[in-house]
């Protein structure tokens, strides 16, 4: 049975085995996410060549051409326009926005009295970001002092009249200035008044489930414009004589109202979203509609919407800009505004009024979206 | 309030006080909220007619059989100064749908692609898609529109200095001309062959679909579609003669002549509504695909269905699903999006509602007006999509 050789000797080498497929490296990556099949080597070869094609000329226009400092229309127009460019030129105008800039942020405010609007601004950030930032204590008296202290401060800073304070009427407010205001407020009523309406909405009392719906669809189903139109013309025939609304206050209505509708819905979502054995436990422990809804219901459902909610913020914010339509100089309408000034009337000049206050637009929403997302992960429990 | 099974009788009747049944409370709360609403709604009908009176406005709609007076940029229907403000009412509906309807495809199409493009294994196309919905979703609509009108669209050249571009299309500060075409003599046998045509096609269709469940042979519709679609009015539009002709626009001295122009007011309509609300549906479509699970594909894979079929037969009719709730609500965002039009004074419903609302003060009657054609749009459009949800459904057994 001895006769099984078990050794074995390899005579010959055997041949090298080819290198193994990288997978690290640039070149690596380059295949993988550029060139992985011959569609996608296309699709890449065209959007560069697009890319090439729009970006250096945008740099060009938007920094390297662009006009940044001046004192008038010159800088921004070419010699055959009246200006001291070269004929040909084309790039943004800077300048304007430059000039222009106290106006953007603060519309026709009088100047010697821009301090207030100013000192809010800057409060308004000293109380906001140690709001956003978890980490930091005393949550209960920075709200305080946000929701509560900074309102009222601004009820009597802004308009003036009170202490010695001179009065200034709100068709002088303007810019980035209104622009906040109006979706500070829109979103402080909006989100109480879209709970309430969301809560009717579900009531089992068919009169005021009744009624909610019918707020809610017939607001949803109509442009905030003609929300808008409805409080700056109809609202004074629903008021005795002599009686009359400020301007700033009915479009601050409107906007509220209409931002409410969506949050009920959005609201309705999260509520929707909670099982009935919460509802059920929240009855067999004999809490009461309100308590059942602020301690069990609601903390659950507005944690589940709170993209939805940041969403709706994010919308009213842009809405914000549609009251330049019915004659209020928020950001873009105080830069609208600025196109007729004759002073600085040229071909850029609303083009590039126009990318500052889509960039300011863009700022604002992308840090709310931005945040929410953060915010998502920060209250995350993970027991879905 | 909800009372649930009762068992025996005692168990319905409350034990305690009157003031502790929730039923009572219940009724008792919406009669202070009907007395409540009738009063304001009271005191508020009395303000509007003592103010009505005293600013002379007669109420009704008898107003909309007056003279119009003014004229509008664009118009699909007759329309002259000397029309009613019922038929200028119209004329601003129309061109509502005109931009609505035409925005909504613009944007599908855009929305979808780019939808796709942020799923892309590509990086290159996934980080575009991706910085487009980003820079689109967060500017406001407004915005986008100044952008076109007053940026873009006001600094083309003058009409004798437009810009030519292919097939007779210029391009100038008054708009864009194309070649319009010219119905001839004869040319509705060439309308009557379109529709014969799609009538065909879609009993091929049907046949196809026979003929595959019968005998699992495949039937190449699609080619046979098109062929039908383009090539039968083809055939009869150069067996008739040509009828159909175009008229050219040509440059004048001051002005082009001939051929259609079509306004920079619907341009930066369209084209606003159009890219703004296709970053949002990108985003639903994007949603929507992820949210098929992976095991769909793969199941696909191991019955050797090949990646084209499994994207068309498995993984879109589960992702429509999904997307069709959120994407009609987009839709409708468009619609009511359209009413901007009155910035840039494009002629849709509520820009001219604006112009009559000015000229004889019917506020109430005007507004109503508004909210009852955007409602109605709404409903309809709510109605539609949800049977065409209904029937997507999954089917649950």
């Amino acid at each position: 049975m001895n006769t099984h050789q078990a050794t074995f000797v390899r005579a010959s080498m055997i041949e090298a085995s080819p290198a193994p497929i990288q997978t690290g490296g640039l070149a690596y990556w380059l295949r993988k996410n550029l060139f992985a099949t011959p569609k996608d080597t296309a699709l890449t070869i065209i959007s560069l060549l697009v890319l090439a094609w729009l970006v250096p000329p945008a740099i060009q226009w938007l920094f390297i051409d662009a006009a940044w400092t001046g004192g008038g229309r010159g800088v921004c127009a070419t010699v055959a326009q009246g200006g001291s460019q070269p004929d040909g030129w084309s790039g943004a105008c800077w300048a304007f926005v430059n000039a222009k800039f106290d106006q953007f942020l603060f519309g026709r405010y009088p100047i010697e009295e821009r301090w207030r609007p100013a000192l809010i601004g800057i409060l308004f950030i000293l109380f906001l970001t140690p709001m956003l930032i978890p980490k930091v204590p005393y949550k209960n008296i920075n709200a305080i002092l946000l929701l509560v202290v900074l309102p009222i401060l601004s009820l009597i800073l802004l308009p003036g009249g009170w202490f010695g304070l001179p009065f200034v009427e709100t068709p002088l407010w303007g810019g980035l200035m209104v622009t906040l205001v109006l979706s500070f407020v829109g979103i402080a009523v909006s989100l109480p008044l879209g709970i309430l309406l969301a809560l009717g909405r579900k009531s089992t009392m068919p009169v005021i489930k009744m009624l909610c719906t019918f707020f809610i669809e017939v607001v949803r189903g109509i442009p905030l414009i003609t929300v808008l139109f409805m409080a700056s013309v109809m609202l004074p025939l629903f008021l005795p004589q002599g009686v009359t609304f400020d301007k700033f206050l009915r479009a601050l209505i409107g906007v509220s109202f209409f931002a409410s509708a969506y949050m009920a819905e959005v609201v309705r979502g999260g509520l929707q979203a909670i099982g009935k054995g919460q509802y059920e436990g929240a009855d067999s422990l004999g809490l009461s509609y309100w308590q059942k809804m602020n301690l069990i219901v609601l903390p659950q459902a507005l944690k589940l919407v709170i993209p939805g909610i940041v969403n709706t913020f994010i919308g009213l914010f842009k809405d914000t800009s549609l009251v330049s339509i019915i004659g209020m100089f928020d950001l873009l309408g105080i830069v609208r505004l600025n196109f007729s000034d004759s002073n600085w009337a040229s071909a850029v000049t609303p083009i590039s009024g126009l990318i500052f206050a889509g960039f300011i637009f863009w700022l604002f929403c992308f840090g709310m979206s931005r945040y929410s997302g953060f915010m998502e992960r920060v209250l995350d429990t993970s027991h879905k | 309030m909800a009372i649930g099974v009762t068992t025996t009788p005692e168990k319905s009747k409350p034990s305690g006080s009157i003031i502790n049944d929730p039923q009572v409370r219940g009724i008792f709360y919406q009669v202070i909220t009907v007395v409540i609403l009738a009063a304001i709604i009271y005191w508020i009908a009395d303000n509007t007619i003592e103010n009505l009176k005293r600013a002379n406005i007669a109420s009704g709609y008898g107003f909309l059989n007056g003279r119009a007076g003014f004229d509008v940029g664009q118009s699909l229907i007759g329309y002259t100064s000397d029309s009613t403000y019922g038929r200028a009412l119209v004329v601003g509906f129309v061109n509502t749908l005109l931009v609505a309807v035409t925005g909504i495809i613009t944007a599908t199409i855009i929305g979808f692609l780019v939808g796709i493009g942020r799923l892309s294994h590509n990086w290159l196309i996934a980080k575009l898609s991706l910085a487009y919905v980003e820079v689109f979703r967060n500017i406001p609509p407004l915005l986008v529109i100044f952008f076109w009108y007053s940026g873009v669209l006001a600094v083309l050249p003058q009409p004798r200095e437009s810009a030519a571009l292919p097939l007779n299309i210029f391009l100038n500060n008054r708009g864009i001309a194309f070649p319009k075409p010219v119905f001839g003599d004869g040319s509705q046998y060439v309308f009557y062959a379109f529709v014969i045509a799609v009538i065909a096609s879609f009993f091929v269709a049907r046949y196809a679909r026979i003929k595959q469940e019968a005998t699992g042979q495949r039937f190449p519709v699609l080619w046979t579609v098109l062929g039908l679609v383009i090539g039968l009015p083809l055939l009869t539009f150069l067996a008739t003669g040509s009828p159909i002709t175009f008229d050219v626009p040509v440059a004048g001295k001051f002005n082009l002549t001939g051929g259609s122009v079509i306004g920079p007011e619907f341009l930066s309509l369209f084209l606003a509504l159009s890219f703004y609300t296709a970053a949002f549906i990108a985003e639903i479509v994007r949603a929507g695909i992820r949210g098929v699970s992976k095991g769909q594909t793969e199941a696909a894979h191991a019955l050797g269905v090949r990646p084209g079929l499994t994207t068309r037969l498995v993984v879109v009719p589960q992702a429509m699903r999904i997307i069709i709730p959120p994407l009609t609500s987009q839709y409708l965002n468009l619609t009511k999006n359209s009413s901007l039009a009155i910035a840039i004074g494009y002629a849709d419903l509520v820009a001219v509602g604006g112009t009559i609302l000015n000229q004889t003060g019917q506020a109430i009657e005007v507004v109503s007006i508004w909210i009852i054609v955007y409602l109605t749009l709404s409903l309809t459009t709510s109605l539609l999509m949800n049977w065409f949800n209904a029937r997507m459904a999954l089917v649950e057994r």
